[in-house]
């Protein structure tokens, strides 16, 4: 029961990432993945919510597991890093690195507390 | 041809601006399988590696580090020798996309913070960062070193 919740969020998730993605990237002509980074900060958000909340273990395996796990990303974000760095952008990739952990801690976190707020 | 920023969709690469073409459902549903397999992947491994409050979250920190080893190996495989259409969107966006995952390393962080675990979480932290991005480096320069 609990696999096929993962599956449900998972089959939505990822290709909503790479809509995000290409809708982003196609916005901007800048090396920067904005792309990336907005799909992992709206996730971290949206996981914080789902942490903050009263447990609920479908919810989680559906919405955090399976959602949030799919929408946002790691491979990408670490291998963009990368490329940014061998291409010379060397701001760029240390950008990505500090904003990206900074306002997803920051959102992660933000949705943990409206979600306790609410539930009290 | 050199390997484009970035590994979801990099509309420089003029073959994958063809993926702008307004419905390309074949593209989703690669996507969408292939994020399946991940996540079932990742979750299994979070099953099978479960971490006490305040300890190092190893299933994470293992499956963001293993995805990043191969999204390196797969990049260059997709640029230098599989070219077939949609073989990126399967196993790049959606098998690696679905498997390693940032909400759930951002919030590890924080439970092992509140649990008063700040070294684990700092540790945790730099270490799936540099151990991401130096396994993408290892798995593109090894399969270059295979395929060149």
């Amino acid at each position: 029961m609990t696999a096929l919740l993962v599956v449900l969020g998972a089959a939505v998730g990822a290709p909503l990432r790479y809509l995000t993605d290409r809708f982003i990237q196609s916005r901007h002509d800048s090396v920067f993945p904005w792309g990336t980074m907005a799909v992992n900060v709206a996730g971290s958000f949206v996981l914080g919510l789902v942490v903050g909340l009263p447990a609920s273990g479908p919810v989680t395996a559906l919405v955090g597991t399976g959602f949030c796990g799919a929408l946002t990303t790691y491979s990408t974000f670490s291998y963009e890093t990368l490329r940014l760095t061998q291409e010379g952008f060397r701001f760029y990739a240390a950008a990505n690195i500090t904003a990206s952990i900074v306002a997803g801690l920051g959102a992660g976190v933000l949705g943990l507390m409206i979600a306790q707020a609410l539930t009290g | 041809m050199r390997e484009p920023i970035d590994s979801d969709v990099d509309l420089h690469v003029p073959a994958e601006r063809a993926e702008l073409r307004p419905t390309p459902f074949p593209v989703l549903a690669a996507i969408s399988a292939g994020g399946v397999l991940g996540a079932l992947g990742r979750y299994g491994i979070s099953v099978a590696l479960p971490h006490p409050p305040g300890g190092f979250p190893w299933s994470t920190f293992l499956v963001n580090v293993s995805g990043c080893l191969l999204i390196g190996v797969l990049m260059v495989l997709v640029t230098e020798v599989w070219t077939a259409k949609l073989l990126r969107p399967f196993l790049g966006v959606g098998v690696l996309g679905g498997y390693t995952t940032f909400s759930t390393y951002v919030l590890d962080i924080h439970q092992a913070m509140i649990a008063g675990s700040a070294d684990i979480a700092l540790i945790y932290l730099a270490a799936t960062l540099v151990g991401s991005v130096l396994a993408a480096w290892a798995g593109m320069t090894f399969t270059a070193w295979l395929v060149r």
